[in-house]
């Protein structure tokens, strides 16, 4: 029924630290490079495309050479896949189509970074820093927040709802080890006991901004198969930006990952049901909300009920974000994304120790980037 | 609470085609774009329509109405020099025109909710005017 459009045969991530001192951007994509490497027991030679991240440490431009050159890789193909926090999912399908159009074979799709004390940040001069800045509307937060009381107006959606999708995430990391939470659960109450940062929006509902590094080796099915690799194949992919800032939104409770992951279920051949595994961006409580209403897995405004009739763990009926998410886990900055490709691989082949999902099938995985801006969506499927 | 014309904040980083609007609020005027080859009214100013990439745009002013799509109190700033007035309201405000703008919110008693009508209200911060919206009084619009 459904086709492999390519394979991922490895994939590693760099324990998240709240501080790092003296790392560099390019130490930790290497370290994290290797170890995918070993993860697919492969050659370094095996590996002809590369996929980084926009704006590597100081290296505004140049990236993905700068990369290649200290990776000693010299690739075939070779970009910069600028989505936010869609990055990282948004490399798996571009590795995919550039494998299936001839251009190379194996490609390494790889983020991280530091967190050092002075970390310098970019002059921005675009239309958000004109417009929105001047009326105290400054990062991510306030942007989140006035989706969310968007949603609460147009569907009555209690904080309560919102603070469950918090709980979850932190439920879930008490499972992995390596979450930046592990050890700190949080009730529902602890959610909403938590400061208010925007309204309606509390600080337990915010990704946790850490150091840390994400890579996943992709190549052919076929490759994989002469590899004996253990692979987790590409099924359907799907992708859609729509604006930049949150004023310019086109709709304030539904975002672009709904058409998105429409595409990657029809490419696919299932549908949102078929998914053993939801591994859901999420940047704030409100993207996984609104994630699962456009999925389609609960009608629009009944995510407060879909979240109290299911168990999001690794051993319930709807395993969610089983990583503890980027809420439970931390969020190193444009790698989060790509942690939710990392834990569906994981989960999909078997090797999501302490937290595997029995017999999984088929993986969701979702990136955002902006504020509901940028949107992919793969569908995933273990080696059958 | 402090006063808004106070605050040490980031000003409107503006560029050439963008300084008759900022100029317009000093003033205390709201302009839009309008399009003349399909008549949409376009917020923020763009070299081009972004709705039939027509060049053909012209500022208007605008009514200066319009409605509260969603809003935030912002109790942790994003920025550090906003803190003297925390918490404070900003919101997204659809423009009786069509597009939609963020601004600051003034309050006078309590929250604002989604779907209030606004005014534009001339407002010094940071010792620059600027289109901030506030409350239509009750009664004055039928929405
Ligand atoms: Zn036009």
């Amino acid at each position: 029924m459904t086709r492999s459009r390519a394979a991922l045969i490895g994939v590693a991530s760099l324990k998240p630290v709240r501080q790092t001192e003296g790392e560099t951007t390019l130490g930790m994509l290497a370290r994290v490079s290797a170890r995918a490497l070993a993860d697919a027991r492969i050659e370094k030679d095996a590996i002809d495309g590369l996929l980084v991240g926009p704006q590597v440490g100081e290296t505004p431009q140049h990236v993905p050479a700068t990369v290649a050159e200290y990776l000693g890789l010299q690739p075939v193909m070779a970009n910069v896949v600028d989505l936010g926090g869609a990055s990282g999912p948004g490399m798996i399908w571009r590795a995919a189509a550039a494998i299936s159009a001839g251009m190379c074979e194996t490609v390494l799709c790889v983020l991280g970074n530091h967190r050092n004390p002075e970390a310098p940040r970019s002059a921005n001069r675009n239309p958000i820093r004109e417009f929105d800045v001047p009326f105290g509307a400054s990062g991510a937060n306030i942007s989140y927040a006035l989706l969310m009381q968007a949603h609460m107006a147009k569907y009555g959606t209690s904080a309560e709802d919102f603070a469950l999708i918090a709980h979850w995430a932190r439920a879930n990391a008490q499972r992995n080890p390596n979450a930046i939470f592990y050890g700190k659960p949080a009730s529902v109450e602890d959610v909403l006991n938590s400061p208010l940062i925007a309204s309606p929006l509390h600080l337990y509902e915010i990704v946790m901004p850490v150091a840390g590094a994400e890579a996943v080796i992709v190549t052919s099915a076929r490759r994989a198969k002469e590899l004996g690799s253990r692979a987790v194949h590409l099924l359907g992919a799907g992708e859609k930006v729509t604006h930049r800032a949150v004023s310019q939104a086109p709709n304030l409770t539904s975002g672009p990952l709904k058409p998105s992951m429409e595409r990657a279920f029809a490419q696919a051949g299932v549908t949102a049901d078929q998914m053993s595994l939801l591994s859901l961006y999420d940047c704030y409580t409100i993207m996984v909300a609104a994630t699962l209403e456009d999925s389609g897995l609960c009608e629009p405004g009944g995510f407060g009920r879909f979240m109290r009739e299911h168990d999001f763990g690794p051993d319930g009926d709807k395993p969610m974000n089983t990583h503890g998410g980027q809420i439970g886990y931390g969020q190193p900055d444009l790698a989060g994304g790509m942690t939710h490709v990392v834990e569906a691989v994981h989960q999909l082949r078997g090797t999501a120790a302490g937290r595997q999902i029995n017999n999984p099938r088929f993986a969701l995985a979702t990136g955002n980037g902006a504020t509901m801006s940028e949107a992919v969506a793969l569908v995933l499927g273990a080696d059958e | 609470m402090s006063d808004l014309s106070e605050l040490k904040v980031p000003g409107p980083t503006e560029i050439e085609l963008t300084k008759p609007f900022w100029k317009a609020a000093a003033e205390g005027r709201l302009l839009i774009q309008r399009c003349e080859d399909c008549s949409k009214a376009v917020f923020y100013p763009r070299e081009i329509c972004p709705h039939c990439w027509s060049d053909k745009l012209h500022f208007e002013e605008a009514s200066g109405r319009g409605r509260l799509k969603s809003f935030s109190v912002v109790h942790k700033p994003g920025h550090p020099g906003w803190a003297p007035v925390a918490p404070y309201v900003v919101g997204l405000v659809e423009l009786d025109e069509g597009p939609t703008m963020l601004s600051h919110i003034l309050t006078g008693a309590g929250e604002p909710a989604v779907g209030d009508r606004l005014n534009m209200k001339p407002t010094n911060i940071g010792g620059r005017v600027l289109p901030a919206f506030e409350t239509a009084d009750e009664g004055a619009y039928n929405g």
